[in-house]
């Protein structure tokens, strides 16, 4: 056990976990294990292969539901996965993290026989964890055209309009300012939906089409790309954690939802700092991520405090399920007012009004997630001919498969474009 | 509580459920337990000179993941002894007076070899006989089973040898493997049989193995075509069994056999005309325990129904089995989607358009409305739609009423009677390619 363990509430802001690494483990483990052969077949199987499916309507990129389910169930997974992938490129993230219970498992027509709806997520793993663990490749790249593209930022987004672009023949170089490509799904899902392997490995699938990655590279003006490529894409997602604007913001003991979570995936568990009572501000899905993570790193108490009621959050209602579920407390209605440190500069409290009344929620690590701000440092004209976007920059943050859609749909724009003048 | 005793041929049996010949009927072992857990009777697996079977022997077909819906099997008779079968079942019979059991033979077509096996075993106590002329693999080839069912002279032939010396009811089992089992069913009779039991199992090869072009059952490699049984024959023993049931120079009480799995199957069969039912794929896959229900539905069937014998039950629905000209034309349907039970996938649309009458409309999703509606005058009531519809009595047929007396096309090519009229709009597929 750690030096957490006696830890007095408030002496110190952040310390390493004070779980077990089998605890820890167990607690990363995936929520949604994949099926087994079986359970898959049973559940293709029940599948009613609607026409003009609800689910394929539901999905941003329309992937064809009934027809790579139809495909698992006749034994034809490679012909499954291609479905799912010449649709989506990010379909190993998409069956992991995507919000099925408001797209396609939502619309699935068995809500309206008062029947679960059909696991299409575990499906689309079990398709696509086939052609992954096979190194199966599906897509070649085209014929080349002699036309470049560039693509800033190697997010799902930016890596989806590659692997379209290079299918259709066109050099893409992509400019990455991390060190690794992904964007969220490698930095920034929660550990317990996706972990970084396998949204690396997704990747590896599109830049073995020849995309040109460089990493660590931030472009600080679009200008100069405009002048060597035929196109530019961008997709560079948001700016950091907005900031909250009250005092005792800077404490140590106060860090940003994506800091905290992207330090985690990236780190072995033990060596994230978790306190033993922790505070989230904010009430999104990514709050939810930050709470959930605090508690199953082994925070005695992890709570998100929102400013508005129950009924206002932003995260899908799955998600307040699961943080309720892992024991994560609410606090509704509660205005942050102030960060208390305890002199020797860690965090003691946080001081909310409520209904015109101050309290103080004793905590020893804030965890802001009250979204993300616009990348202010890179600008581009909106309406320049060889410009084109997607993903969190341009729809102000929304899922994988929302990045995806709009990644195709400007790989088509841009092909177009290149090939009629 | 309904009355299920059965007296069939002039045999007795608590009630008409039997154990059909095959691997549960092996053993004294076996039949007693089958009768401890309620099933009325027992055909002995055949008995005949003791063969030897190969390795791999049975194969399945599946639909989805319901296992086993289809079954076939490349085994022989029994490969035990015949007295050893006779000790067993003189066993069986002296410590289950009241259950029935029935010998199944299969001995070379000889005279005087079938004299001896009925002999040998009448002495054993045994209800009954039944021939084994319909199993279709393997002993066909050596001049027996389904060699000799298959015609029409053989078959009386035996019959008529074994009655020479049969002084208990002698059942003939009779193959599907034949362009008319009527056929057959009259040369029975005519060669003296006291009843028929059918189908036996139906020529088949269930599958290839795709990796090894291997048919299946395999057997080092090979395999051989095999006897087809299970829930997948059912609505062919049952049209059958209403087809020799129905034959008027039949006439002889007919024990039903083929993919009888619950008491529904086994009050189809009665329907048709069936006196008693033999079980066999069913309890392969389940047990005997499968019994129990088999009763205990057939039971409350008859009781919520008003009938207290089996006798108010069977041939109920021969009279409605006629031929298709005499069926009536002036009979109109029209499908009926409840939209409130409707759950939009569109199944229904995608088969009439494709697969049948172009008789759905499709409407926009986006409204929150209806997503189908049956174009009326297009519909010809074929019921597809109703059949593809995952939601039951989402999809009724309705019937169209109309002023015209009932004809059939036996009298309206006669000149007899008129057509109510009908829609000019079948047949109206038009398709655009889109893009």
């Amino acid at each position: 056990m750690s030096s957490g363990c006696g830890l007095e509430l408030g002496a110190r802001s952040g310390e390493h976990s004070v779980l077990s690494d089998e605890q820890l483990t167990r607690n990363f483990a995936e929520i949604a294990p994949p099926l087994t052969n079986d359970a898959a077949l049973l559940e293709a199987n029940q599948c009613l292969y609607c026409h003009d499916a609800p689910c394929t309507i539901a999905c941003p990129t329309h992937i064809d539901v009934p027809a790579f389910i139809k495909k698992i169930a006749t034994g034809n997974l490679r012909g499954s996965a291609r479905v799912i992938l010449d649709a989506n490129p990010f379909g190993h993230s998409c069956a992991r993290a995507c919000p099925v219970e408001v797209l396609c498992e939502g619309a699935c027509v068995l809500n309206d026989r008062d029947e679960q709806p059909i696991k299409i997520a575990l499906l689309q793993r079990h398709a696509t964890d086939y052609v992954l663990e096979k190194k199966v490749k599906l897509f070649e790249a085209g014929k080349p055209t002699g036309k470049r593209v560039a693509i800033v930022g190697a997010g799902p987004a930016g890596l989806s309009c590659a692997r379209n672009l290079r299918i259709m023949g066109h050099a893409v170089t992509v400019f990455e300012s991390r060190s690794q490509p992904g964007g969220l799904n490698t930095y920034g899902i929660a550990e317990y939906k996706l972990k970084a392997d396998v949204a690396l490995a997704e990747v590896q699938d599109i830049l073995d089409l020849g995309v040109e990655l460089k990493t660590g590279v931030t472009v600080e003006s679009i200008d100069g790309l405009l002048t060597q490529y035929d196109a530019v894409f961008v997709g560079v997602g948001l700016g950091s954690t907005k900031r909250l604007g009250i005092p005792g913001e800077d404490l140590p003991g106060v860090v940003d939802a994506l800091t905290f979570i992207e330090h985690l995936k990236t780190h072995p568990y033990r060596e994230t700092d978790v306190g033993r009572h922790v505070v989230v501000i904010g009430a999104g899905n990514t709050a939810i991520d930050a709470v959930t993570q605090a508690k199953r790193l082994g925070a005695a108490a992890a709570t998100i405090v929102y400013r508005r009621g129950e009924a206002d959050m932003p995260c899908y209602h799955y998600e307040y399920e699961l943080a309720k579920r892992d024991g994560c407390g609410f606090r509704f209605n509660a205005a942050p007012q102030r960060i208390i440190g305890n002199g020797s500069g860690a965090v003691s409290g946080l001081e909310v009004r409520t209904g015109g009344v101050s309290e103080t929620i004793p905590c020893d690590m804030v965890i802001v997630a009250i979204g993300q701000g616009d990348r202010t440092e890179l600008t581009w004209p909106k309406d320049h001919p060889k410009i084109f976007t997607g993903g969190d920059c341009a729809n102000g943050g929304a899922e994988i498969v929302n990045a995806a859609a709009e990644g195709i749909a400007a790989a088509k724009r841009i092909h177009e474009r290149l090939t009629n003048g | 509580m309904a009355d299920l005793r059965t007296s069939f041929a002039g045999i007795e049996s608590p009630n008409p459920f039997w154990l059909a010949s095959g691997p549960p009927t092996n053993t004294y072992g076996q039949v007693a337990k089958a009768f401890d857990q309620g099933w009325g009777g027992a055909v002995w697996k055949t008995i005949g000179e003791p063969i030897i079977n190969v390795f791999s022997r049975y194969g399945s077909v599946d639909l989805g993941q319901n296992r086993m819906m289809g079954f076939n099997n490349i085994e022989l008779i029994s490969d035990r002894p015949i007295a050893e079968n006779l000790k067993e079942i003189a066993d069986v019979k002296r410590n289950y007076p009241k259950h029935a059991v029935i010998a199944s033979l299969m001995v070379e077509s000889k005279r005087e070899t079938w004299h001896e096996m009925v002999k040998q075993t009448e002495d054993t106590g045994a209800d009954g006989i039944e021939l084994n002329f319909g199993c279709p693999h393997g002993m066909s080839e050596r001049g027996m089973g389904s060699a000799v069912g298959q015609v029409p002279d053989y078959t009386c032939q035996i019959v008529e040898w074994v009655k020479e010396v049969a002084t208990i009811p002698v059942i003939v089992k009779l193959t599907p493997n034949v362009t008319d089992i009527t056929y057959i069913a009259r040369a029975a009779v005519k060669g003296g049989a006291d009843a028929l039991s059918l189908i036996n199992t139906i020529n088949s090869i269930v599958g290839v193995d795709l990796s090894t072009f291997e048919p299946q059952p395999s057997v080092a490699g090979k395999s051989s075509h095999g006897g087809y049984c299970g829930p997948a024959v059912k609505p062919i023993a049952l049209h059958l069994v209403s087809a020799v049931a129905a034959d008027p120079s039949v006439k002889i009480p007919i024990s039903g056999i083929g993919g009888i799995s619950s008491w529904r199957d086994a009050a189809e069969f009665i329907a048709l005309g069936a006196g008693t039912l033999q079980v066999c794929t069913a309890v392969m896959h389940y047990g005997f325990r499968i019994v129990e229900d088999l009763i205990d539905g057939l039971s409350n069937w008859m009781d919520e129904r008003g009938h207290r014998t089996l006798a108010d039950v069977r041939g109920r629905a021969l009279p409605r089995v006629t031929k298709w000209e005499e069926l009536d034309l002036n009979y109109h349907l029209l499908a009926h989607i409840d939209q409130d039970k409707c759950i939009k996938c569109e199944l229904c649309w995608t088969a009439c358009e494709d697969g049948a009458h172009q008789a759905i409309r499709r409407l926009a999703r986006d409204n929150g409305g209806p997503v189908v509606e049956i174009i009326e005058e297009a519909c010809v009531g074929c019921n597809l739609c109703a059949a593809v519809c995952p939601v039951r009595d989402c999809i009724t047929m309705r019937k169209v009423p109309n002023d015209y007396p009932a004809v059939s096309w036996k009298e309206y090519a006669a000149g007899k009677g008129k057509l109510a009229p009908r829609s000019e709009q079948f047949h109206t597929a038009t398709w655009t390619k889109s893009r």
